[in-house]
């Protein structure tokens, strides 16, 4: 295990400690504790920057199941450094705000923050691993407390009802893509991302890989909350806001993206690839942007910004693929749609990290997130309303913004779609720059509304749950981190280019520098009177007039029926998947124990008789068959006898006696088998077993079967002979053919060298395999104990009474 | 031989399935009894019959019958007797419990849900 | 239980029970090498002890036999995982591959003492599950 490995699991190992922490010192926030974690990590995550700088990667390995090619084996480059740095930086921030957003004597602190280093060590895990299957345990620890964080109220009814949301939608994903990796597996051999990405080639031309890329695809549009799976974001915000800020936001929403940007050198090359990832981000683009404007609640409308802002980078990743199809970097505009995607990822953690906080602000200090009752608010919040308008303006995509570099990127990324002439997309690929000049619009709108409804306009203090004032120093130290850091990088993109952006890029598009080049990648303010530049104008003025005019055009969103959403359609699916779930089992289950017991008889039956004939099982084979002896079949004729009496016997006592007849001419049939043990065995077996019957006898009552009618015997008649018929079958068949020789042969030739003795049976039961036999007499002390209590507990209680 | 066994097989299944299937508990306990019976020598034959010496290792001896399914039987006989006590016990305290030995009586109550 | 009276019964009882109980002992150390072992001992015993137990009654048996039987079984599961994890004190990393190696290096003797004394732990499990079960029934009237 190397240090790697350990920084991964860091988190997992500290959320041991702060339950402890949280009963053991009540007076000190439990989040200082908990601070030191993602400050450590990123402290040490920031001495892999040469590393990766260099073009660089970092691999450890450690073994876990080799025998299924499934080892955790830690891979560090450009992308994952990236996001493990937002990981950890983020998560530093949100900690600290965390600890002035939840008051210490109120809030299950041990319980939220063992779910924040989870899902912290999760992300990690999930950004940080090679091995496909190790990424899938870490990508379901994300959903888990992901869940877990969202109904962290778990007394409020939508706080449940958006945490089962988010765990259905996003594990069906994760199974889907469970599925997908199980496909790349079976193509490629390997679980290792890397070892795959070699493979490409080769890959793309299987007919598994259509549905490979589309599972795994499935996977990060639910994760990454695309369209039509991003229903279940706007719920997720019920989690406490430092929750949306940082899993909701800034950084398991990108996990998708994540996935997207590492698969694209083993996907990218495929057509299908492009136009579903282009086309859903920039349809989900277009949607989230659209849906937010219609929001009321500050944290709602941020929820459909990043639906949108997520859809943005997806469309941008999508593009990106496109730079595979030419051999050299030198001109390659589509580079800069890859680019334009690592940045704007950057960007969108700090400024939605920062609006997310601020929104945090508002709320805590105010007791609403309606804009309706919010306003004027900028007097008594100054602090607070210089984070929302830089925040805001960011993401609108206003100079001097880093949100404007990476907007006008976007825009070019967009233009460059239509010089394609790949998969048809000099036909439908106007669409991209026209929907994502739609989309930026929309984004425009609902950026001012949000900053302008909240801290502009009419003060209507009298409709607010508390009196508002700035909130407290310590709350507003990171949004003032991340907002600064919006300005910085505004004016200084080129502090990321080579030490972030470029070791990504060349992660996402590994094939193209293979050949000793460099991605050059510099962001420029002014790129001239360009079509993205009328483009900006464009989105600022038509922007104003919605903006000015919202009040006359809003009636537009209550056009679209309830009925029709996909909201609406989740929740009757739920309704009715429950309702025909229980229609079903009550229809199934009659409680009376025949009627399982038929399902389960005649499944058998149907299962192994239609086995057996169609793969043409039914073979008999007469050579090497012992001999019949005249004894035998008069054993047989006996225990036949006694297998019948039993069946038309009146007393109980008759049935008992027939079924020890059956039981001591089975025991005669083993000394006929050569089996001693057995035949030794069941004698006193069948012994103590007659004796448990009479015992029994004084507390049962007579066979009654006056109640059975001729129908209901002739079914189990028939019934039973199908069962037996198909036994009989299965014996003949199983004997005639064997597929592979008896293992028996090792322990008759080790029975003595390996293990002292002589008695096989003996042998194998004590040694060989030693582990069944502990595991029987486990079970048979847990039955007779269960025996003990069943009587005892009635005996007890009946001394009370 | 083997062709007998099955045979017997067969007819074990049979009549413990038929039992099994009835409404008296006393005969569905009968019929676990048989079942288990009809298991072991399924297993038995399924090995082949008579191919050798007991497994128990002596000098002038080169075939062995296959010692595995015996011990798989062993550890099955001791295992279903267990099952048949559990059962007892389980089937008297019911009768004791509710007054009836009728599965069909035996449904629960219908207003769960 | 009905109380018997039955002097023939008792008598004989007293003879034949401590010869099976005798033979069941020796099936139970001969198991290694020839037909017997814990399993058949075990029941073997029991079955001695429920001829006991038919012939006089269980608060007779309790008298001759003191044995609280639950605690048995439990001793008899201590004893197995015991010999089963102490394999792990003989440098074997594995709990399933300390049953191949526990003899490898100690041939002969010692060897067959592992396997007895596990064999122990199946033998008086097994007379204690039989026990139990038929005292519980025995008193419950």
């Amino acid at each position: 295990m190397s240090l790697l490995h350990l920084a991964i699991v860091l988190p997992f190992l500290a959320a041991v400690f702060i339950p402890f922490l949280f009963k053991g010192l009540r007076n000190i926030h439990t989040g200082w504790f908990v601070l030191l974690v993602p400050l450590l990590l990123f402290i040490y995550f920031v001495q892999y920057l040469p590393v990766t700088r260099d073009g660089e990667t970092v691999t450890k390995t450690l073994e876990w199941i080799p025998s299924l090619g499934i080892n955790f084996i830690a891979h560090v480059d450009g992308l994952g450094l990236l996001f493990a740095m937002l990981i950890t930086g983020i998560g530093a921030l949100v900690v600290l705000y965390s600890i002035y957003y939840l008051a210490k004597e109120k809030e299950a602190l041990h319980n939220f923050y063992v779910y924040l280093l989870m899902f912290m060590g999760a992300m990690l895990g999930v950004v940080l691993s090679d091995n496909l299957i190790v990424l899938y345990m870490f990508w379901e620890f994300t959903s888990i407390s992901s869940f877990l964080l969202i109904g962290y109220w778990y007394d409020r009814e939508r706080s449940r009802y958006g945490a089962q949301k988010s765990m259905l939608i996003t594990v069906f994903g994760g199974l889907s893509m469970l599925g997908g990796i199980v496909l790349l597996y079976l193509m490629g051999n390997t679980f290792s991302i890397q070892e795959l990405i070699g493979l490409s080639d080769v890959l793309i031309t299987d007919p598994l890989f259509i549905p490979a890329l589309i599972l795994i695809l499935l996977g990060a549009f639910t994760k990454s909350a695309q369209f039509p799976f991003h229903i279940w974001l706007p719920d997720a915000m019920e989690a406490p806001t430092p929750v949306s800020a940082y899993l909701h936001s800034a950084t398991m929403v990108k996990a998708g993206i994540y996935l997207v940007a590492r698969m694209s050198p083993v996907f990218a090359e495929s057509g299908l690839w492009l136009w579903l990832v282009a086309g859903f981000g920039i349809f989900t683009l277009f949607w989230g942007s659209f849906n937010a404007v219609k929001q009321t609640d500050l944290k709602a409308i941020l929820a459909y910004s990043t639906i949108s802002q997520l859809g943005l980078i997806m469309s941008l990743l999508g593009v990106g693929a496109a730079a595979l199809h030419y051999d050299y970097l030198d001109d390659n505009i589509y580079m800069v749609a890859t680019i334009a995607a690592v940045f704007h990822l950057i960007n969108h953690a700090t400024f939605k990290g920062s609006l997310f906080m601020m929104a945090g602000i508002v709320d805590h200090e105010t007791g609403t997130r309606d804009i309706r009752k919010l306003g004027g608010l900028v007097n008594l919040m100054p602090i607070t309303f210089t984070i929302a308008i830089i925040g805001s303006f960011s993401m609108a995509g206003l100079p001097p913004f880093n949100g404007f570099l990476s907007k006008e990127m976007f825009l070019t990324g967009m233009l460059s779609v239509l010089e394609l002439d790949l998969f048809n997309l000099n036909t439908w690929g106007i669409l991209f720059p026209v929907i994502a000049w739609i989309a930026s619009v929309f984004t425009f709108v609902y950026s001012l509304k949000l900053v302008f409804k909240t801290f502009l306009g009419k003060p209507q203090f009298d409709q607010l749950p508390k009196k508002p004032h700035e909130a407290p120093i310590g709350m507003l130290i990171s949004p003032l981190v991340l907002i600064s850091m919006v300005v910085l990088f505004g004016f200084f993109p080129n502090l990321l280019s080579n030490s972030m952006i470029k070791p990504a890029v060349e992660a996402i598009l590994p094939s193209l520098v293979d050949a000793g080049q460099e991605v050059d990648v510099h962001i420029y303010f002014w790129h001239g009177f360009q079509p993205e530049l009328f483009m900006t104008l464009g989105i600022i003025l038509f922007g104003i007039v919605l903006y000015s005019t919202l009040a006359k055009w809003q009636g537009v969103y209550n056009r679209i029926p309830e009925r029709f959403t996909l909201n609406g359609l989740y929740d009757r699916g739920l309704a009715r998947s429950e309702s025909g779930g229980y229609r079903l089992t009550s229809g199934v289950m009659t409680g009376f124990m025949r009627t399982y017991l038929v399902y389960i008889f005649s499944f058998f039956t149907a299962i192994l008789l239609s086995t057996l004939i169609i793969k043409e099982g039914i073979v008999y084979d007469t050579s090497g068959l012992a001999a019949i002896q005249s004894y035998e079949v008069i054993l047989a004729l006996v225990l036949v006898a006694g297998a019948v009496t039993i069946l038309f016997a009146k007393s109980r006592l008759t049935s008992i006696v027939a079924l020890g007849v059956v039981g001591y001419s089975v025991a005669l049939f083993f000394v006929l088998f050569r089996a001693p043990d057995l035949a030794l065995t069941q004698l006193v077996i069948e012994t103590v077993t007659v004796a448990l019957f009479l015992l029994c006898f004084y507390h049962l009552p007579e066979i009654s079967r006056k109640e059975e009618r001729m129908r209901f015997r002739f079914g189990n008649a028939v019934l039973s002979v199908l069962v037996g018929a198909t036994m009989t079958l299965i014996a003949l068949s199983a004997f005639s053919q064997r597929s592979d020789e008896s293992i028996s042969q090792y322990h008759i030739d080790n029975v003595y060298e390996l293990a002292a003795g002589g008695n096989m049976v003996n042998v194998i039961l004590v040694d060989f395999r030693g582990f069944d036999t502990l595991f029987e007499i486990c079970v048979l002390g847990v039955g007779a104990l269960g025996i003990y209590a069943m009587v005892r507990y009635r005996t007890a209680r009946s001394e009370n009474e | 031989m083997e062709f007998l066994m099955c045979i017997i097989v067969g007819i074990l299944f049979a009549s413990a399935v038929y039992l099994i299937l009835s409404k008296s508990l006393l005969r569905i306990i009968i019929g676990t009894g048989l079942l288990s019976h009809g298991a072991h020598l399924l297993l038995l034959t399924m090995s082949g019959l008579k191919t050798g010496a007991a497994p128990v290792l002596s000098d002038n001896v080169t075939s062995y019958t296959d010692p595995l399914p015996q011990a798989l039987v062993l550890t099955a006989i001791v295992i279903s007797f267990g099952v048949t006590a559990f059962f007892l016990v389980l089937a008297y305290r019911t009768y004791q419990e509710l007054g009836t030995d009728n599965m069909e009586e035996m449904r629960g109550t219908e207003s769960h849900d | 239980m009905k109380k018997t009276n039955d002097l023939i019964l008792q008598t004989v009882t007293k003879v034949i029970s401590f010869i099976i109980i005798l033979f069941s002992i020796h099936l139970f150390f001969a198991g290694h090498y020839t037909p017997g072992g814990g399993f058949i001992g075990g029941l073997m015993t029991a079955a001695a002890l429920v001829l006991l137990l038919l012939a006089y009654d269980i608060k007779t048996l309790d008298k001759i036999l003191p044995f609280d039987y639950k605690l048995m079984t439990a001793a008899g599961l201590l004893i197995a995982v015991l010999t089963a994890a102490g394999s792990l004190l003989f440098n074997v990393p594995f709990f399933t591959h300390a049953y191949d190696y526990f003899d490898l290096p100690l041939l002969g003797e010692t060897s067959l003492h592992t396997a007895v004394l596990f064999d122990i732990g199946v033998y008086m499990v097994v007379i204690g599950i039989t026990m139990t079960i038929i005292q519980t029934i025995g008193e419950s009237e």
